[in-house]
């Protein structure tokens, strides 16, 4: 009985000091990125209330050989997207025969900043809207054109070009917009609240232990700026919800829509998360 | 989507459901284990003694333990060991079976309530459980025990 105490005890003290477990291996590299001659901010101090000093890009948490293809624009297989998105720009489609190019001749300076600045307040829909609703609004209103369906190459490809317009920007948000402040908070609710049979939260992963392995995954803290970000494994492109998705769904949880208000508040809240870092669309992962 | 996760994960949900749930007459169930007041677990949960083969498969399994996501042991022959947690080894020699029984059924309780180790026999779990798995623990009663058996040879 004596020897269990004490073992009891033991264990507390170990876990009352939990940095000595999280520094065991794998920190984020000490690498700098430059691409198309831009140096990007891949390590920034935190925004004030941030529960980290230093936010780390995503880049910095994976193989060099991975980090090499999103060095070089010619290497980047996610280019092909941005080329694809910048096709689709003067596409007329719907019947009001228009394209995006009717409404934004110069895509590389009107769409500028856009990418850093998403989501923002929808004061019509009377909720936070990320490009890919942007898009959809756009289409349906001044295009008179389908929305895209979720994860749709199109969808993907626009997204991307658009964001890719703020390579190297530093992602800020505006919270003073309408309510995105309250949104705000309901996404940081979300990113602590335990989900599934597995009952993780996001925090668990990518804030309690970012830098150490799960399995072959180095996992990072969870960072959207690079979105949407070119897999290798995959071959393709993946939007930040299908992402969000898939983190969710390995829970055992499940899985919530895509653009659901759940959603829209964890990307504003996991953006603010990454406040500084520069845009990096579309960065390349595993 | 990362197989890492996908392993974490102990993915596919059919072949869990197989081998889990619908606890077998003699076992405890998960709302009716006891913890001690030192924070273990001194009867066995399932009515027939654990197999330390078996458990040995299941820590390395997918889509049961996969306690190597985690955690290492240096003698399992499995790829891509996680470091998340502790290395188990010689983990026999830091804990009583009452305790190492507690750690597995529901870490929360055991060690500390913010910690990311999933609780594998408890039905305490998160929001938004995935529906097939409603009422279901990660690991069955008898598979519980086979992993205290298998733990129990790691030793220095
Ligand atoms: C069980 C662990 C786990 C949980 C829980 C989890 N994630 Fe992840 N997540 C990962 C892994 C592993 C990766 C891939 C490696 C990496 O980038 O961290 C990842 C990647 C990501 C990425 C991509 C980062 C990049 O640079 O490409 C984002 C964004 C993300 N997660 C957000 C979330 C959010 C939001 C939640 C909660 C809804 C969440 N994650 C829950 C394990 C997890
Ligand atoms: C998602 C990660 C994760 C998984 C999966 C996991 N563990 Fe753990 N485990 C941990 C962490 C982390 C700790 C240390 C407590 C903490 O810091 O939260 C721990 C602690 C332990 C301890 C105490 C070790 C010590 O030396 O103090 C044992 C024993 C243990 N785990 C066994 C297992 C077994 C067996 C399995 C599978 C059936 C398993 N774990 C699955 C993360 C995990």
């Amino acid at each position: 009985m004596t020897k269990k105490v004490i073992l009891a005890a033991s264990v507390l003290a170990l876990f009352s000091s939990p940095v000595m477990l999280t520094k065991a291996t794998a920190d984020p590299a000490d690498a700098t990125l430059t691409i198309d001659g831009k140096e990007m901010t891949v390590k920034t101090a935190a925004p004030e209330g941030h529960p980290f000093d230093t936010l780390y890009s995503g880049w910095l948490y994976r193989e060099p050989e991975t980090r090499a293809l999103e060095e070089d624009s010619f290497e980047n297989p996610g280019m092909f997207g941005v080329e694809q998105g910048a096709e689709l720009w003067s596409v007329v489609e719907g019947t009001a025969g228009k394209s995006c190019e009717s409404c934004h001749a110069e895509p590389e300076v009107d769409m500028k900043g856009v990418g850093a600045s998403f989501p923002k307040w929808d004061a019509d829909a009377k909720r936070p809207i990320n490009i890919e609703l942007q898009i959809d609004k756009c289409r349906e209103e001044n295009m008179g054109a389908e929305p895209y369906k979720f994860d749709a190459a199109e969808q993907k490809a626009l997204t991307a070009f658009i964001k890719h317009q703020s390579l190297g920007m530093p992602v800020k948000l505006d919270l003073s917009q309408g309510e995105l402040q309250t949104w705000w908070d309901r996404g940081k609710e979300l990113y602590y609240t335990r989900t599934g049979q597995l009952n993780l939260s996001c925090s668990n992963c990518h804030e309690d232990h970012n830098g150490q392995m799960i399995r072959a995954d180095h996992l990072s803290q969870g960072q959207v700026n690079g979105f949407p970000t070119y897999r290798l494994k995959q071959s393709k492109l993946i939007s930040l919800h299908n992402r969000f998705r898939g983190c969710v769904r390995d829970t055992r949880a499940e899985i919530p829509k895509a653009f659901s208000d759940d959603l829209m508040a964890l990307e504003t809240y996991v953006t603010w998360r990454g406040t500084g870092l520069s845009v990096e669309t579309p960065a390349v992962r595993q | 989507m990362t197989s890492t996760l996908r392993a974490l994960v102990l993915a596919s949900g059919i072949s869990a459901v197989a081998l889990t749930g619908s606890a077998i007459a003699n076992d405890v169930k998960p709302e009716a284990v006891a913890f001690s007041d030192a924070g273990g677990i001194e009867t066995p949960v399932a009515a027939q003694a654990g197999s330390a083969d078996a458990g040995k498969k299941i820590l390395t399994d997918r889509g049961l333990g996969n306690c190597v996501a985690c955690h290492q042991v240096s003698s399992l022959d499995a790829p891509f060991q996680g470091n998340v947690g502790p290395s188990l080894d010689g983990v026999a020699d830091r804990y009583e079976p009452a305790m190492l029984r507690a750690i597995i059924v529901n870490p929360k309780k055991a060690l500390y309530e913010g910690t990311i180790m999933p609780g594998f026999y408890t039905l305490d779990v998160g929001k938004h459980v995935r529906e097939d798995l409603v009422g279901q623990t990660i690991l069955s009663a008898q598979q519980v025990e086979d992993v205290v058996a298998y733990l129990q040879t790691l030793k220095e």
